[in-house]
């Protein structure tokens, strides 16, 4: 016999639910009162600084049918790619920015959006930079545990095609379920952003 | 907690995607291989929110609610630490809860069960994770809930909730059970985890240590997030 290791086990995951905007976006699902405003419901303020870019998309299931319970929420970097967390090294990242977003899927539509502003390039481990991307992690009735993928920026084609986790993926026709093209849409630079939880158009979801 | 990537999800332990008991699950799964995606910084951040997010009555959903009394139901505590997998606490760790009120109820404006709304219950709570990990919330203890699955299916009297680490690779959601509850062992949503051991993980148990004599009893529920490896600073194990 040997020493036990002697560690814990994470807690198993479940499904956050149909309702999970009560604990998470109550005032979208209409209790208010509770809390001033929806954690991640606001990423900028004016002194944000960075390129203001909305991203916007649905969440299908296998059938086709977009989703309109499930709930989105986006990390990222900032404008100069630093994380608004404690955990980041190399400087100190926009005091106005956080970096979080969280959007509950429009109940009759299904649509998350989120204004924003486009990272900058953040470096891979072995110092490597990164195309400018946002992960995503989606949960909603029927997921048992959320699913983690990213969104690159289609006006970025040189630095994708450098990008290191882009350009070691197998299965070179499924990237494209990881770019977003770039149209402008009320004035704004809008990066449409479709997610396929299963099928022929399958998204690309990462175990990190 | 230091600034590492973090170990490994043991994807055996948590519930697979595609579990058809659960019926939802059969067309919102993933068919093709998940990308193994060692940790960037981009997994290794996250999101952490100060005090100064959380109103006074966040954690007390007895009375955030409140319109004119108290909700109606059996009045409980619930509390525990935030560990990470090597059984340190996680200060610092957001925790968001929901749940539906002693009937059964969801306040949500999907919701079409016949069971009444509580006036005074609205079903929502958050804390911030003290020094040591700890936390703590005092609501009324949630009823059971029919759910169209199969033709005859009840949730668990259950809690949902969302956790934050301090790393996006962390973000957890879960559900705590209670224990001694005869509907866990049917329920398919928590069929879909395959150890039992597991399932036994989320089953808070009764704490009478820790109840208030006359007014709440209490109960207690850990929760553990993934650890981290020692930091690696230009290729070289810091502090090692």
């Amino acid at each position: 016999m040997v020493q036990s290791l002697d560690r814990l086990k994470e807690s198993a995951s479940q499904t956050a639910g149909p309702y999970v905007h009560i604990g998470c976006t109550p005032n979208y699902c209409g209790i208010e009162g509770v809390y001033p405003q929806d954690l991640g419901r606001t990423m900028l303020t004016p002194q944000t600084k960075g390129q203001r870019i909305r991203i916007v998309g649905r969440v299908f299931d296998g059938v086709g049918t977009p989703l309109k319970d499930a709930m989105v929420e986006l990390w990222q970097a900032d404008a100069a790619g630093l994380y608004n967390s404690p955990q980041e090294t190399r400087g100190k990242a926009d005091p106005s920015f956080t970096g979080f977003g969280r959007s509950a899927g429009d109940m009759a539509t299904g649509e998350f959006v989120f204004d924003t502003v486009k990272p900058g390039t953040v470096p891979f481990k072995d110092g490597r930079p990164q195309a400018p991307h946002v992960t995503l992690w989606i949960v909603a009735r029927g997921i048992n545990i959320g699913l983690h993928t990213r969104i690159y920026f289609g006006d970025e084609a040189a630095a994708n095609e450098a990008d290191p986790i882009l350009s070691r993926i197998e299965h070179r026709s499924r990237v494209e379920t990881l770019v977003a093209p770039r149209t402008t849409e009320e004035g704004v630079p809008t990066y449409r952003h479709d997610i396929f939880l299963q099928g022929e158009r399958e998204t690309i979801f990462f175990d990190i | 907690m230091s600034g590492g990537s973090f170990y490994q999800r043991d994807r055996q332990w948590h519930p697979p995607a595609y579990a058809p008991i659960y019926k939802t699950s059969v067309t919102r799964s993933p068919q093709k291989a998940l990308v193994a995606l060692d940790n960037t910084l981009s997994e290794m951040t996250g999101p952490v929110f100060g005090h100064d997010v959380l109103g006074p009555l966040d954690d007390d959903m007895i009375r955030n609610f409140a319109k004119d009394g108290e909700p109606i139901g059996q009045r409980i505590i619930v509390h525990g630490r935030v560990l990470d997998e090597d059984a340190r606490p996680v200060p610092g760790a957001l925790i968001e809860v929901w749940q539906a009120n002693a009937g059964g109820r969801y306040r949500h404006r999907k919701e079409t069960y016949l069971a009444p709304l509580d006036p005074n219950f609205g079903g929502c709570g958050r804390t911030i994770s003290g020094p040591d990990g700890s936390y703590r919330f005092r609501t009324i203890k949630p009823g059971p809930y029919p759910w169209p699955n199969g033709p005859n299916d009840w949730r668990p009297a259950h809690i949902h909730f969302s956790i934050f680490g301090h790393g996006f690779a962390q973000r957890l959601i879960t559900q705590m059970y209670f224990e001694g509850d005869p509907l866990i062992w049917r329920c398919p949503i928590v069929a879909t985890i395959p150890d039992k051991a597991a399932v036994e993980r989320l089953i808070a148990p009764l704490d009478m240590a820790n109840t208030v004599p006359m007014d709440a009893r209490a109960y207690k529920f850990d929760i553990v997030l993934r650890g981290r490896r020692s930091t690696l600073f230009e290729n070289r194990m810091e502090g090692n």
